[in-house]
């Protein structure tokens, strides 16, 4: 109970965040950087809420499906759009996968090079 | 009949029965494209057509569940925290490689959709499209998308970027555990971490870290670049 207390608490919270914001940023991702925050600060235990956070994360695919089903009143305009929507978003994807492991690739491979500069022959197997 | 059918108690215990017998079916015949949401809209979006229920009301009495996926949200911060300790000496190259790939997603996505003449609502509801459902919805409602839209695009976008995202790296030359989970999780979100899982351990666990730090850091630039296109 008291975890689900806490996880309200940060949402509320992340809420009245957002409103103060003019919902710049939906509640519920600053509710989720505010429980990080008090993790991570120690305000609040992992154990306290752990059990909760399971639960809901097992369980979230569920909760996606009534917004879902809201795809009948969009219907027509989500056939009109077919082609655009599936090549840009199956073109974005390719395009993020490339650049986020090329990009984290190349800096690591950086670092590494910096660090094996100042102590050098350090075995390194890439 | 018809008060039955459109009753809270009735709609909720339809809606869960629906989803847990598409968990099932996924189980027994585990194929990309029988994800169990998906499913689970078709079998529900058939009933609704049949009876005549309106949409309105079946969304008005199923709240309780659009309430749980802000928690999950929520919930979300706890497996940041709990991951966090697995990138000790990468912070600045997973933070940069992270901001540089959603500032990419979001680009890409709203020029191709624009340039195939797709309509304002349609390019907003895409441009959350790499981020984990519940930050997708979120940000889509906020930022005059289309929700059921951003749904179907983020699953679409996490079963096809499982798939191929092993082969993209393979061609570009990404050797790189952490680079490999870190792409997985921040194209494709849970689909791309539980492919990433079966790359390895590491993989998997920077996979799952890529989907908290892509989800915020798309939540919030989103409305930035917004202002600027």
């Amino acid at each position: 109970m008291t975890g689900i207390f806490l996880l309200l608490f940060c949402y509320l919270m992340g809420c009245v965040l957002s409103t103060l914001m003019h919902h710049f940023i939906p509640g519920s991702v600053l509710g989720m950087l505010l429980l990080f925050g008090a993790l991570s600060l120690r305000w609040i235990r992992p154990a306290q809420v752990e059990g909760v956070s399971r639960f809901l994360l097992r369980h979230m695919m569920l909760f996606f499906v009534p917004v879902g089903v809201g795809l009948i009143t969009s219907y027509s305009l989500l056939s009109h759009y077919m082609v655009a929507i599936i090549v840009a978003s199956l073109a974005s994807t390719v395009l993020v996968i490339a650049v986020v492991g090329w990009v984290e690739q190349r800096l690591e491979r950086r670092m590494k090079h910096k660090t094996s500069l100042s102590k050098p022959h350090d075995g390194d197997p890439a | 009949m018809e008060t039955l059918l459109n009753s809270q108690l009735f709609l909720l215990t339809l809606t869960l029965g629906v989803y847990l017998a598409a968990v099932v079916l996924r189980q027994r015949f585990p194929c990309a494209l029988l994800h169990p949401v998906l499913v689970s809209m078709a079998v529900l979006i058939g009933f609704l057509k049949l009876t005549g229920v309106d949409y309105e009301c079946y969304r008005e009495k199923t709240q309780v569940i659009d309430f749980l996926l802000g928690l999950s949200v929520v919930a979300l911060g706890y497996v940041l925290h709990d991951q966090i300790r697995n990138i000790r000496g990468n912070v600045i190259s997973i933070v940069v490689s992270i901001f540089v790939g959603s500032v990419v997603g979001i680009l890409s996505v709203v020029w191709i959709a624009r340039w195939l003449g797709a309509a304002p609502a349609i390019v907003a509801s895409l441009e959350p499209k790499s981020v984990t459902t519940p930050i997708a919805l979120a940000v889509s409602e906020s930022s005059g998308g289309i929700p059921a839209l951003t749904s179907i695009a983020v699953i679409v976008v996490g079963v096809f970027g499982g798939i191929v995202g092993p082969w993209v790296l393979r061609r570009i030359g990404v050797e790189s555990r952490i680079a490999q989970g870190l792409a997985m999780g921040a194209a494709a979100h849970a689909l791309g971490t539980a492919r990433a899982m079966e790359l390895g351990a590491v993989e998997g666990a920077i996979s799952g870290l890529a989907i908290g730090l892509m989800g915020v850091t798309t939540a919030v630039l989103i409305p930035i670049l917004e202002r600027l296109l």
